[in-house]
């Protein structure tokens, strides 16, 4: 079991390298380090010897891959790249061109995110699940296709529509909640609850028809029958056996997103005023910062990989037949 | 510049050239799958269910006038705006362009503006719109959209009627009869039906459009009508051009990975692996912001805005396709790991059939339907994608007709009172419409199709 998670964090170590090349080759074919230079030293003092003495102060003189004049190891490790990806792999994003420390950033960023993507999981998964057992429980009949019909209609409405129309509804007409801003504690609860119910809703038409062909599957199978055969209710039938065998095709696309959760929603956020992750990409990305693109491509596969990792770990808790054993 | 007659030419651009080549060859397709009874026996199976007729139908609607709007004409004499064939047939609604926002069918402005009174003294007016015609009664211009509605659908209809009653060797009237009383295989009564409506309500927007802004106007006094028809093209070229550039990754890699095992298969899978962690929009967005410095720093890429326009679309269908290729690569690499092991595959190479005959023969035809079904699920998603870039500010170009820009800029006048809600109200039908019909199309392809579904 330890042994297979240190292999498996092993083999994240390639992945993250790579991304690490894709985001490089992206950015330093745009912002290269003169350019960076410029942004930095303003733009009165552009004089090219300037320009080098800021890129040798910063380390940004190196070549890009390959270091043909140092020796031995430091040929590949004295260069751009890697050192590039050394400060990634510590964390250290370095300055956002507004020339705010970006891990800071991120870090203070994280909890408003949460605050939002949290709830809209959790409230999101349960209804998804319960109400794809309840149209199980009535398959075949009138209910189960009218459902699914609505559920390909919400299914094919824009996010956006969503996001807008309850801004309408319930902050400009009914005055229930206000229409965007963000406060921590219990203040912030009625700035949150409006985008939570919304991303619940969008969700549910994907949502409730995946989980309800899981299940189908799963009540299509022997040992269904068994259990119906030897006199179960149909309700004792779906919750004792569909949904448990069903957790676990639930738990190989549930697990790997949560991480992902600390990224927060960008149009959620942004249409909400929500100070978090999702909002200040949105920024960076609109002001065209690369640093902190960078940074947010960067955490974003670290957590897609961490959470991949957690999927293959939770398996040994739930299946006793998977044996993680090297 | 191809010139036709009179000092009318027509050019195109990139885009315009790859939806077309993407076009015949799907006609060229279609006819080489028309040969084998089984592949026909299965679209026939398509076809068969009502809701799936109905969407084929709304779709082809959709392409047609995606189709309409990407041959670019040049009139020599005429000192009209280039455009393309659609700008020609919906020419009045260009011109009738006003000073701001109005509501649908208004006679005067949204908004009061200030005017010199009689008097001399100042008011606070709402000024008539200049392009409406309010003696034009609506009643009697719907009733005469609904007749020649009718009258181009029945001309329709009869063409489809004899083919049919020729091809099944019956009169006409015959032949209409059991349409009607739902004898035929295929839901022709329904297919006719939409169509109709359709048609009907084709020609009653384009009929009254003549005096009134039948889906109002925008902040700058365009019609919002003509911006959604023109944005149709925007979303059904984002939809389809991108699974252009994305089957051929998906395809070769997929298949490379699954056949050849071993290296390869592990390259290709650290390949996909690592494009898959990064975040989807992050990615594009990073992207779209390289392309968008590259752009700019290239001015002589292209000659106006418009070609300007449509490089940022081509970049961005080719982003979009570099980026979404690895879902369908991984459900092509396991099937392709699995019909390798069957034993006629594994029979044929001990025969001595090549590698690439064994592809051609056995593996494609049998990973066709997950690349069909996989092909007509994205188009919605993609359709909906669109406008979220937008939103994010790395969709396509802000001068382009989209519903994405349409939505973004409706947005910000969401606080104004009262609503100006017809920008986003027709924005979101009309891709609504779109998605549903490919959402209910590809639910019909994925039953048919999938065999593990067709077994039941």
């Amino acid at each position: 079991m330890f042994a297979y998670i240190i292999r498996r964090l092993l083999y994240a170590i390639p992945i993250l390298i790579g991304v690490n090349l894709i985001t490089f080759a992206l950015f330093f074919m745009v912002n290269t380090p003169d350019d960076m230079a410029r942004a930095q030293l303003g733009a009165k003092q552009t004089s090219p010897e300037l320009i080098q003495a800021w890129k040798v102060s910063h380390g940004y003189d190196k070549p890009l891959f390959f270091n043909a004049k140092a020796s031995g190891f430091d040929k590949v490790t004295n260069t751009l790249f890697t050192q590039e990806s050394l400060k990634l792999f510590m964390f250290d994003f370095g300055q956002s061109d507004a020339g705010r420390q970006i891990s800071s950033d991120i870090l203070q960023r994280m909890v408003p995110s949460l605050s939002i993507a949290l709830p809209t999981f959790m409230i999101g998964l349960i209804t998804n699940i319960a109400l794809a057992l309840l149209i199980v429980l009535f398959r075949g009949s009138v209910l189960d296709s009218v459902t699914m019909t609505i559920a390909v209609a919400i299914m094919s409405i824009s996010g956006l529509f969503y996001i807008i129309a309850g801004q309408v509804l319930f902050s400009k007409l009914l005055h229930w909640v206000p229409i965007s801003g963000y406060a921590t504690g219990w203040e912030g609860s009625k700035f949150v609850i409006l985008p939570v119910l919304i991303g619940v809703f969008a969700g549910l038409g994907s949502g409730v028809r995946w989980y309800r062909s899981l299940f189908l599957e799963e009540i299509n199978k022997d040992y269904v029958r068994t259990a119906r055969a030897k006199g179960l209710s149909e309700i004792s039938v779906l919750f004792k056996h569909v949904l448990q065998n069903g957790l676990l095709p639930i738990l190989t696309g549930v697990v790997v997103v949560i991480p992902t959760l600390f990224m927060g929603s960008l149009i959620m956020e942004s249409f909400f005023g929500i100070p978090g992750l999702g909002s200040y990409t949105i920024d960076a990305i609109n002001s065209q910062d690369f640093g902190i693109v960078k940074a947010m491509v960067f955490l974003g596969s670290v957590l897609y990989i961490f959470g991949l990792i957690l999927t293959d770990i939770s398996y040994t808790f739930f299946d006793p037949r998977v044996r993680l054993n090297g | 510049m191809i010139p036709l007659f009179n000092g009318i030419s027509i050019y195109f651009f990139w885009t315009d050239i790859m939806i077309w080549g993407l076009f015949f060859s799907l006609l060229a397709w279609s006819r080489v799958i028309g040969r084998s009874e089984q592949v026909k026996a299965q679209w026939h199976r398509v076809f068969e269910s009502k809701v799936a007729m109905i969407a084929a139908i709304i779709l082809v609607a959709y392409f047609a006038i995606a189709l309409m709007d990407s041959v670019q004409i040049h009139l020599a004499h005429a000192n009209t705006q280039p455009g393309s064939f659609l700008d020609v047939l919906l020419a009045h609604l260009i011109s009738a362009t006003e000073r701001t926002y109005s509501a649908p069918f208004a006679l005067h402005e949204f908004t009061k503006s200030t005017q010199l009174g009689l008097n001399g003294e100042m008011q606070q007016v709402y000024l008539p719109l200049k392009h409406v015609n309010a003696n034009a009664s609506i009643g009697m211009q719907t009733g005469e959209a609904i007749a020649l509605g009718l009258l181009i659908s029945a001309i329709l209809i009869g063409l489809h009627g004899l083919y049919l009653a020729k091809r099944n060797q019956t009169s006409f009237p015959q032949m209409l009869s059991a349409i009607w009383l739902e004898q035929t295989k295929l839901p022709w009564r329904t297919a006719y039906v939409t169509l109709t409506s359709l048609v009907i309500v084709m020609s009653w927007l384009f009929k009254l459009s003549y005096s009134y802004h039948v889906l109002g106007t925008d902040q700058v006094g365009i019609d919002v009508l003509y911006d959604t028809l023109k944005s149709i093209r925007t979303g059904v070229l984002i939809g389809v051009l991108t699974t252009l550039v994305m089957l051929p990754i998906a395809l070769t890699l997929g298949i490379t990975a699954g056949l050849f095992k071993g290296w390869v298969d592990d390259v290709i899978q650290y390949l996909y692996t690592t494009l898959n962690s990064i975040p989807g929009v992050l990615l594009i967005a990073a992207a779209v912001l390289v392309m968008q410095v590259m752009i700019n720093n290239h001015p002589d890429w292209m000659h106006s805005t418009a070609e300007r326009a449509d490089l940022r679309l081509l970049f961005l269908v080719g982003i979009l396709g570099v980026t979404s290729w690895t879902g369908l690569c991984r459900l092509l690499r396991a099937e392709t790991l699995k019909i390798s092991q069957m034993e006629y595959v594994v029979a044929a190479r001990a025969f001595g059939v090549s590698r690439a005959k064994v592809i051609s023969r056995h593996i494609l035809p049998n990973v066709m339907h997950i690349v069909l079904i996989s092909v007509v699920l994205d188009f919605s998603s993609l359709v909906l994608a669109e406008a979220v870039l937008s939103y994010v500010g790395v969709g396509v170009d802000p001068t382009m007709n989209s519903w994405g820009n349409m939505i973004n800029q409706a947005r910000l006048e969401m606080a104004r009172e009262p609503m100006v809600w017809w920008s986003l109200f027709s924005a979101f039908v009309f891709m609504f419409i779109l998605v549903l019909a490919a959402n209910l199309f590809s639910d019909r392809v994925q039953t048919v199709l999938n065999p593990r579904e067709s077994v039941k």
